[in-house]
C-alpha cells in the first residue's frame, strides 16, 4: 500500500529532479555547449505538452466512454504535423523573423500592432485556458485520491483540495524561477524545455509500462487481448462521422492555436528545421501514446468492478493488480502530463498578460517619458511573475468552483473549441493581404460570443450559470438563441453545433469584417511581412529618421534588457560601425535591430511604442510611406477607371471644341489676311493712281516727269513682287508645288544666292568659311537658292550695325548639318522672335524694306516641303537664322 | 498767309504726292512720318488741318485721333483720314472717334484737294 506521504515523496523528489534538470540545461545553455539542447529530438518532445493529464488520463476513459473517438485528438495534430510546410513552417518563420511572443503578439503584430487585439486575445486565452488548468490540477488530486482508496485511508477531501494548491504553489514557484529567468520571452527557455522534453519521455514510458502490463501482464499476451477487445463494448461503437470530422479538425486547428503549443512550436522553436524531424517523430509518439489506450480501457472495464471511474484506469489497474510500483510509476507519468502543460501554458498567458496588458496600461498612465524614468525590467518581471501566479490561481479557483464533476475529455474540448477562435485571424492574417484589424476583432468576438453562450456557458450544468429554462427555451424565450439549438438546429451533438456555429459565423465575420474595412498603412506593412515573409525574412518596419541620442537608447535598453545584454548589444553595434566605445551611431538598421530585441521582450507593439517615444518624427517610416502609397495607388487604380472614360468624352469634346476653334481662327486668320492683302496692295495702288493723274495733268518740268515716272515704275514693281510672293506663298501652303529635286552642294548653292543679293542697293558685307561649305545636298537647290536670298537680303535691309555683317557658317549640328546666318545687328526682341515667320510681319519701318513681310513665311514653307527646318537662333549677338538642311537622302551622297 | 496742311504718312511715294497737289493749290503742306511723337507736333505747331494715316510706325492714327479730340486744343481741329485700310469697320472706328472725314487709298487727287478745301474754310 502507497501512503499519502511516500507518494507525496515521489511528487516531491520528482519535482526535485526536474528542478536538477532544468538547472543544468540551463547551466549548460549558457556555457554555450548546450548544442543538443536545441536538437530536433529536444523539440519534438517538448511538442509532447499536447499531451496533458487529459490525454494521459482521460483517453483511456474517452474510449471507455464513446470508443475510437479518442483517436480524433491525435488525428488533428498529426494532420498539421505532417502539413507542416503549408502552415508551421510559415508561423515559425514569421515568429522568429518578428520576434513573436505569444499567439496574442502574433494576432496584434500582423493587424498593425493592436493593442486592443492583443488584449482581447489575450483575455480569450485566459478565460479559455482556465478550465483547463483546472482540468491538470483537479486530475492531480484525482490521482491522490486514487491512492488513498487504493490505502482504504480515509483522507479527507480537504486534504484532497489542499493538495491541489500545493501542486499549484509548487508549479508557481517552478515556472516563475525557470519561467521568468530570462526577461526576454523570445531566447528560449531552456530548462523548462529540457524538463518538460524529460517529462514526456516519463509520461510515454509510463503509459506504455502500463499498457505493456495490462496486455500481457493481464490479458495474457497479444491474441487473447485482441479477442477481449473484440468482445467488449468498445467494438460496438457506432461512431459518428460529423463528430470525427469536426473533432480532428478542432483538434488540429487547436493544436495551432493553444497558447502554450505556440509557445513550444514557434516561440521556442530554435531551428525551421526541427520541424522536418518533429513532422515524423511528433505523429510517431502520438501514435505510441494512443496505441495502448483501447486495450487498457477494455481490460479496466472488465476486470474493475462496475462505476469505476475509466479516467483512472491507468493507476487503478496496476493498483488492484498489487503492481504499486507500477502505479506510482504511472502516477508519476500523470503528473508530469499536468505539470508540464501547466508549467508552458502559464508561461505563455503569463507573457501575453504582461506584455499586452500590464505593460501597455502602465506606459500608457505613465505618458510619454516614463520609459527613461521607470525601471522597465522591474515591472515587466514582476508583471510576468504576477501573472503566473495570477494564471495558476484562477485555476484553482476554478477547480475549487467547478468541484471537479466533469470527465475530463469534455472539459479540454471545451477549452480547445474556445481557443481555436483565433484560427481564422490567425490564418488568414498570415495567407491573405487583405485581412484587416476590424476583420480579426469581428471574427474573434462573434467566435468567443457564440462559444460562450453556446458552449462553456451551459457547461456550468443546468442552472450553473445559465438558468435551465434559457437553455430550453432561449433568452426571453427567443428559441432562435437557444444556446444548445442555435437559430433551430437541433439534433446535433452540443461541441459540433457550438463548433460549426461558432467557426462558420467566425470565419464569416472575419471575411466580411475585412473586405468591408480599409487596413491603416501598418497593418498593410505588417500584413505584407506576414504574407510574404518567405520573400523578406528580415524585414521588420524600419526607422528612417532618428533623432534619438544613443545614449538615451542605451539606457532604456538596459532597463529591459538588462544593463550588461544591452552594454553587449549596444557595443557590438558600435564595434561593428568601428566606432571606438560603447555608443554606436544610431542608424535606422540599429533602432530596428533594437526594436526587435526589445520585441522579444515586451512585445512587438510595446516595443515599437517606447522606441517611437525616443525617435521622433519617425511615426512614419519609408515602408509606411510605401504602404500608404500602395493604398494610394490601389485607390487610384479605381479612380483612374473612372476617369479614364471621362477622360474619353472630354477628350473628345477637347477635339470638337479645337476643331472648332481652329475653324473660327482660320476664318479670323483668313479675314486678318485679305485685309493686310488689301492694305498692301492698295499703298502701292496709290502712289501709282495720284502719280498717273498728276502726270496726265502735264505742265511739269523734265526732272518732275522722269521723277514720277520712276515712282510710278517702283510701285508697279512692288505691286509685281507682292503678287509674286502671294502666289509662291499660296503654291507653298497648298502643297500644289512640285520640287526639282536635284544633286548639288552647299557650296553652290551659297555662290549663287550671295551673288544674286549682291547688287541690291542694301547690300551687306558676306563672310563665308569657304573650306566648310562643301556638303553634298539632294534637294531643290533653287528653292534652297531662294531661302538663302531672303536670308541675305533681309540682313541687308534690316541689320542696323555701322557696317554690316553677314557670317555664314554651316556646321554639324546633332548629327545634322545646319548653316547659320548672323549678323552684327542688334538682332530681334524675344517678343518678336515668335511672330517673324508669320505673314506680313513687317518688324521696322517697310520703306527701307520695300517688301511687303512674306519672305520668311514663304521661307519658312520651302524649308518644310524640303524635309528641313527654319528657326531664329537666340542669343548669337545679331539676327541669326538657323537653316537646318534636308538630309541628302541619296544614298550615294550621304557618305 | 497761306493754310497749313500737316501730313502725317509713313510712305515717302503717298507723302510726295499729296505734298506736290496740296503745293500747287497754295497750302503750306508739313510731313511727319512718325506716329509716335505726331501728337506732340501737332501741339506744338497746330495746322489747320491734319491728313492722317492709319498704319503708322508707332502709333495708329486711330489713337493719335483719339488723343487730339481728347485735348481741348485740337478738339475742333479738322481731320482728313486717308486709308489703305478701306473695311466699314475702320470708317466706323474713325467716326466714332471724331474724324471730320474719312477717304480710302487709293484716292482721287481732285477728291482729296477738294476734301481739304472744304474743310479749311477761310
Amino acid at each position: 500500500m502507497v501512503s499519502f506521504n511516500l507518494l507525496l515523496a515521489v511528487a516531491l523528489a520528482y519535482v526535485a529532479f526536474l528542478f536538477v534538470i532544468a538547472f543544468a540545461a540551463e547551466r549548460s545553455a549558457e556555457k554555450g555547449s548546450g548544442a543538443w539542447l536545441r536538437s530536433p529530438w529536444i523539440y519534438t518532445l517538448s511538442l509532447s505538452i499536447y499531451c496533458t493529464a487529459w490525454t494521459f488520463y482521460g483517453a483511456v476513459g474517452y474510449a471507455a466512454r464513446s470508443g475510437l473517438e479518442y483517436l480524433t485528438i491525435y488525428l488533428g495534430p498529426t494532420v498539421v504535423m505532417i502539413g507542416w510546410w503549408w502552415v508551421l513552417r510559415k508561423l515559425v518563420r514569421i515568429g522568429r523573423s518578428q520576434r513573436i511572443t505569444s499567439i496574442a503578439d502574433l494576432v496584434s503584430s500582423r493587424f498593425g500592432k493592436s493593442t486592443a487585439l492583443g488584449v482581447m486575445v489575450t483575455l480569450m486565452m485566459v478565460v479559455a485556458a482556465t478550465p483547463y488548468l483546472a482540468l491538470q490540477l483537479q486530475s492531480v488530486t484525482l490521482s491522490f485520491a486514487v491512492f488513498a482508496d487504493a490505502a482504504g485511508d480515509s483522507w479527507l477531501s480537504e486534504d484532497l483540495t489542499r493538495s491541489a494548491l500545493w501542486v499549484a504553489l509548487g508549479l508557481a514557484v517552478f515556472t516563475i524561477i525557470f519561467g521568468t529567468r530570462n526577461l526576454d520571452a523570445n531566447e528560449r527557455h531552456h530548462g523548462i524545455v529540457m524538463a518538460i522534453a524529460v517529462e514526456a519521455v516519463v509520461k510515454l514510458c509510463a503509459l506504455v509500462a502500463v499498457g505493456v502490463f495490462v496486455v500481457w501482464g493481464v490479458a495474457g499476451g497479444f491474441g487473447p487481448m485482441i479477442d477481449l477487445i473484440d468482445t467488449s463494448d468498445i467494438a460496438q461503437w457506432q461512431q459518428s462521422s460529423g463528430r470525427w470530422v469536426g473533432l480532428t479538425f478542432l483538434s488540429g486547428a487547436a493544436f495551432l492555436t493553444l497558447p502554450r503549443m505556440f509557445q513550444v512550436l514557434v516561440v521556442e522553436n530554435a531551428n525551421e528545421k526541427n520541424l522536418i524531424t518533429a513532422s515524423w517523430a511528433f505523429p510517431l509518439y502520438l501514435l505510441t501514446m494512443s496505441l495502448f489506450v483501447v486495450p487498457i480501457a477494455v481490460v479496466g472495464l472488465k476486470i474493475l468492478p462496475e462505476g469505476s471511474n475509466p479516467d483512472l484506469f491507468v493507476l487503478t489497474i496496476p493498483l488492484s493488480q498489487g503492481l504499486d510500483g507500477l502505479a506510482i510509476f504511472s502516477f508519476l507519468g500523470g503528473f508530469s502530463s499536468a505539470t508540464s502543460m501547466v508549467i508552458v501554458a502559464t508561461i505563455a498567458l503569463a507573457t501575453m498578460i504582461s506584455n499586452h496588458i500590464v505593460t501597455p496600461l502602465w506606459l500608457s498612465s505613465k505618458g510619454p517619458g516614463a520609459v527613461v524614468s521607470g525601471d522597465i525590467r522591474q515591472l515587466v518581471i514582476g508583471a510576468r511573475r504576477l501573472s503566473i501566479a495570477g494564471v495558476l490561481l484562477l485555476g484553482y479557483i476554478y477547480f475549487r468552483l467547478s468541484g471537479g464533476g466533469e470527465a475530463l475529455a469534455a472539459i479540454g474540448l471545451i477549452s480547445f473549441a474556445g481557443v481555436v477562435q483565433v484560427l481564422p485571424a490567425m490564418i488568414g492574417g498570415i495567407f491573405w493581404r487583405g485581412a484587416t484589424r476590424w476583420g480579426a476583432v469581428a471574427g474573434i468576438t462573434v467566435g468567443f460570443v457564440i462559444w460562450a453562450w453556446s458552449l462553456f456557458l451551459p457547461s456550468f450544468g443546468p442552472d450553473g450559470i445559465l438558468p435551465q429554462t434559457v437553455i430550453d427555451h432561449g433568452p426571453f424565450g427567443i428559441a432562435a438563441l437557444r444556446p444548445q439549438a442555435l437559430f433551430g438546429i437541433t439534433e446535433i451533438d452540443p461541441l459540433i453545433h457550438a463548433l460549426m456555429w461558432s467557426m462558420l459565423l467566425n470565419s464569416v465575420a472575419f471575411f466580411f469584417g475585412s473586405v468591408l474595412t480599409f487596413p491603416q498603412p501598418l497593418e498593410r506593412l505588417q500584413g505584407a511581412q506576414f504574407v510574404n515573409i518567405f520573400e523578406h525574412s528580415e524585414g521588420a518596419r524600419a526607422w528612417t529618421t532618428s533623432t534619438a541620442e544613443a545614449e538615451d537608447l542605451l539606457i532604456m535598453a538596459q532597463r529591459i534588457l538588462g544593463s550588461n545584454e544591452a552594454q553587449v548589444l549596444f557595443q557590438q553595434e558600435a564595434q561593428r560601425q568601428g566606432k571606438a566605445g560603447y555608443l554606436p551611431e544610431v542608424t535606422p538598421e540599429f533602432v530596428q535591430n533594437l526594436e526587435r530585441e526589445l520585441a522579444g521582450s515586451v512585445g512587438a507593439a510595446t516595443a515599437h511604442a517606447m522606441v517611437g517615444q525616443f525617435i521622433q518624427g519617425a511615426s512614419v517610416s519609408v515602408e509606411d510611406l510605401i504602404a500608404v502609397a500602395d493604398e494610394a495607388a490601389q485607390i487610384m487604380e479605381y479612380s483612374n477607371r473612372l476617369e479614364q472614360k471621362s477622360a474619353e468624352q472630354e477628350r473628345t469634346a477637347r477635339q470638337l471644341r479645337d476643331a472648332n476653334e481652329k475653324l473660327t481662327q482660320l476664318s479670323i486668320q483668313k479675314d486678318a489676311f485679305l485685309s493686310q492683302i488689301s492694305h498692301e496692295l492698295r499703298t502701292p495702288m496709290t502712289s501709282i493712281r495720284s502719280f498717273s493723274e498728276i502726270l496726265r495733268e502735264g505742265g511739269m518740268s523734265d526732272e518732275e516727269l522722269s521723277k514720277y515716272s520712276g515712282i510710278i515704275h517702283d510701285e508697279a514693281m512692288r505691286l509685281t513682287r507682292l503678287l509674286d510672293d502671294l502666289l509662291d506663298l499660296s503654291v507653298l501652303e497648298n502643297g500644289q508645288v512640285t520640287l526639282n529635286m536635284g544633286q548639288g552642294n552647299l557650296k553652290t548653292v551659297i555662290d549663287r544666292a550671295v551673288s544674286a543679293t549682291a547688287h541690291s542697293p542694301t547690300a551687306i558685307t558676306v563672310k563665308r568659311r569657304d573650306g566648310e561649305e562643301t556638303i553634298p545636298l539632294y534637294t531643290d537647290l533653287d528653292r534652297l537658292t531662294q531661302v538663302f536670298i531672303n536670308l541675305i537680303a533681309n540682313a541687308g535691309k534690316y541689320c542696323d550695325a555701322k557696317r554690316p555683317v553677314l557670317r555664314i557658317e554651316p556646321r554639324k549640328v546633332a548629327g545634322e548639318w545646319v548653316v547659320d546666318f548672323i549678323d552684327n545687328g542688334a538682332g530681334i526682341t524675344k517678343e518678336n522672335q515668335q511672330v517673324i515667320f508669320e505673314k506680313f510681319s513687317r518688324l521696322s519701318d517697310h520703306r527701307k524694306a520695300g517688301g511687303a513681310g512674306l519672305g520668311l513665311a514663304i521661307c519658312r514653307e520651302i524649308m518644310t516641303r524640303l524635309g528641313g527646318t527654319i528657326t531664329y537662333l537666340p542669343g548669337q549677338g545679331g539676327a541669326a537664322f538657323r537653316v537646318v538642311l534636308p538630309p541628302a537622302v541619296n544614298p550615294v551622297l550621304t557618305r | 498767309m497761306a493754310k497749313r496742311v500737316l501730313v502725317i504718312e509713313d510712305e515717302p511715294n503717298i507723302i510726295e504726292a499729296i505734298s506736290f497737289i496740296l503745293s500747287r493749290d497754295g497750302w503750306t503742306v508739313h510731313t511727319h512720318s512718325d506716329g509716335e511723337t505726331a501728337n506732340e507736333r501737332i501741339t506744338a505747331t497746330p495746322p489747320d488741318l491734319i491728313i492722317l494715316d492709319v498704319m503708322l510706325p508707332g502709333k495708329s492714327g486711330f489713337d493719335i485721333l483719339r488723343d487730339l479730340r481728347e485735348s481741348p486744343e485740337t478738339t475742333d481741329l479738322p481731320v482728313l483720314m486717308l486709308t489703305a485700310r478701306g473695311q466699314t469697320r475702320d470708317r466706323e472706328m474713325a467716326e466714332r472717334l471724331g474724324v471730320t472725314q474719312f477717304m480710302t487709298k487709293p484716292f482721287s487727287n481732285a477728291e482729296v484737294l477738294e476734301s481739304v478745301r472744304a474743310l479749311v474754310r477761310d
